[in-house]
């Protein structure tokens, strides 16, 4: 009950930071900084509901992600299209393009499929790159729209930008913790840890891998179409493996497969990085060997390092309980 | 109930299973033995699903299910429990075995996602049935541990929990006492005639002789992928080409 209501308290005090965050750091910098952290986080979760509970490493991701991007941005400013259709589109269009794609990449495993994807990424990354007539080439695509007003509400501001992304960041929150949270993340899990054992229980692995696909395809979607609709302006170099890397590296280090785990791995690392700039590309001798130890000393990163430490304290004073009672029984027995 | 005829699996060159006639008794304790490398794994597998048989069908309730995926079959009623277990360790024994009731309910993505009452329902449904099986396997205890705090013993025990989760009419039961000291094989013998009670069908691989014996009202005996004898425990004690299997093959306990 305790970790419940704290657990609660929690939540409820970083959604009320969140809301006052413009008010206390009134700085367009820093609203900048967080808002494209929501929007990666939603990525990240993407790849977490993937490669962290279908235990499937895919290395797409950023060509993704790249895709909603695209998508959004070809809509509007080729084919002037509204802001808003748009970008209902772009993660729907993403998630089309991830099914075909998944039903190739789910006949390979493991590193293969690692591999494959890592290949796709790569492929996607050259079409946008090459495709000039389509894409924009290396010059990319400039000129996307602000989202049009709802009612009274409109985004030219930067502090209206960070609520929108906040309010979707919320949305996607809910959204995976209630598919991770119910007999659809069970089934995930359940892949991940044997696809052997999964099927002699009566589950579609094949089913259920292209769900989490396609699914975490949705959410790179959703994240790239936010990001092009945010910033405004797009090139290929979203589409490189970079990005797939700095996405994998903020889910490792928040921790793979734990429902906190992209938002504690991107906010950090977002906010790390932004104070170690100075260092300029440097800032990869620090991350790559603390990345390394943090692999090595707790492989399902800080939130996992924090769940065992929460559990093992638990079972330890169940035991000094038991142990007690067992005592007290003997004694007044005695 | 289950009956194969001409079960044949090829490795490449090698032979696994060849050319096997079987029928399983409903209702008993049906035991395949034979050393190791006799393939009694592999024809679980060929049954299950898990590998598809080179020659030879599979006929499950006057159905034949040859070539259907493991899943498939598992809907059909047919658990099993692997030579290793697979559960995952850094969850509760609890965890572990709800999902294994998930192939009896029918809720989505959709489901999942707007909380719908078809979706409470069936979560309550998974976490009964993780619970009666866990009391069954005697496990109720531990049920919130860790699965790497539990002792092999347990360990094997969850196994056997999940596959009744299933909601099976027969069981494989592959090996459950490996790696289970000789006091605990007991305790094992005994959960596996409770089952058994319950009016499951039990098919079972086990090297230890006396458990065997104790146990099966029907054995099948396994020799190079061929099948040497088969028939009450009585005769199978018997049987000289058993003997001489078991003497001059590698004896393996
Ligand atoms: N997946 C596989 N691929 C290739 N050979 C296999 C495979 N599974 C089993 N075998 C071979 O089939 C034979 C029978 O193995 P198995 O069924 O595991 O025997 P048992 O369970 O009786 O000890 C062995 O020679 C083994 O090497
Ligand atoms: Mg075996």
């Amino acid at each position: 009950m305790n970790v419940l209501t704290n657990k609660k308290v929690i939540i409820s005090l970083l959604i009320v930071l969140g809301i006052v965050f413009p008010f206390i750091i009134p700085n367009l910098y820093y609203l900048h900084i967080m808002t494209l952290a929501f929007i990666w986080t939603i990525a990240v979760y993407g790849l977490n509901l993937l490669a962290g509970y279908t235990g499937y490493l895919s290395l797409a991701h950023g060509g993704f992600f790249a895709i909603g991007a695209y998508v959004i941005g070809i809509l509007t400013v080729k084919l002037e299209m509204g802001f808003w259709l748009s970008f209902l589109l772009a993660p729907l269009v993403t998630m089309f393009i991830g099914l075909i794609i998944g039903l190739f990449a789910l006949r390979t495993k493991e590193h293969f499929f690692a591999i494959y994807t890592l290949c796709v990424g790569y492929i996607i990354y050259l079409v946008i790159d090459k495709w000039e007539g389509l894409t924009g080439g290396v010059r990319g695509l400039i000129g996307i729209p602000l989202p049009e007003a709802i009612g009274p509400i409109t985004f030219q501001s930067p502090t209206a930008q960070y609520y929108l992304a906040f309010f979707i960041f919320l949305l996607v929150v809910a959204v995976i913790y209630r598919i991770v949270h119910s007999l659809t993340g069970r089934t995930f899990i359940a892949i991940r840890n044997s696809e052997d054992l999964a099927l002699s229980l009566g589950i579609s692995t094949k089913r259920n891998k292209l769900l989490a696909f396609v699914l975490s395809t949705f959410f790179a979607g959703l994240a790239g179409a936010m990001y092009a609709g945010f910033i405004r302006f797009i090139g290929p170099e979203i589409a490189y493996t970079t990005i797939t890397f700095d996405l994998l590296t903020y889910m490792i280090v928040g921790g793979i497969g734990t429902f906190a785990g992209p938002i504690v791995g991107t906010f950090l690392i977002v906010i790390i990085s932004q104070n170690l700039q100075f260092l300029q590309d440097y800032r990869m001798l620090i991350f790559g060997p603390l990345l390394t130890l943090l692999i090595i000393f707790s492989p399902r990163g800080i939130v996992g390092f924090i769940q065992m430490q929460l559990y093992q304290r638990k079972r330890k004073k169940q035991e000094s309980l038991a142990y007690k009672n067992r005592e007290e029984e003997t004694n007044a027995g005695g | 109930m289950l009956e194969v005829k001409g079960l044949t699996k090829r490795f490449g060159g090698n032979v696994a299973v060849k050319s096997v006639d079987y029928s399983v008794q409903q209702g008993k304790i049906n035991a395949i033995i034979g050393p190791n490398g006799a393939g009694k794994s592999t024809f679980f597998n060929l049954i299950t699903g898990v590998h598809e048989p080179t020659e030879g069908t599979i006929i499950y309730k006057n159905e034949e299910i040859t070539r259907q995926p493991a899943n498939v079959i598992a809907k059909l009623g047919v658990a099993r429990t692997f030579q290793s277990t697979h559960l995952f360790e850094m969850s509760t024994v609890k965890d572990n075995v709800i999902v294994g009731h998930r192939l009896r309910t029918k809720s989505n993505l959709f489901d999942s996602i707007f909380r719908t009452r078809r979706l409470k329902e069936e979560e309550q449904q998974c976490i009964a049935k993780a619970e009666e099986s866990l009391d069954f396997v005697g496990l109720s205890h531990v049920s919130d541990q860790l699965v790497t705090n539990i002792s092999q013993e347990e360990k094997k025990r969850v196994a056997f929990a999940l596959a009744l989760a299933t909601d099976p009419e027969i069981v494989f039961l592959d090996e459950p006492t490996a790696g289970v000291n000789p006091d605990e094989t007991d305790e094992m013998a005994k959960l596996i005639q409770k089952m058994a009670d319950k009016g499951l069908t039990i098919c079972l691989i086990e090297h230890k002789m006396p458990m065997i014996m104790q146990l099966a009202h029907h054995i099948m005996v396994l020799n190079y992928g061929e099948k040497i004898a088969e028939g009450t425990p009585a005769e199978i004690q018997k049987n000289e080409e058993v003997i001489k299997a078991y003497l001059g093959g590698t004896v393996s306990a």
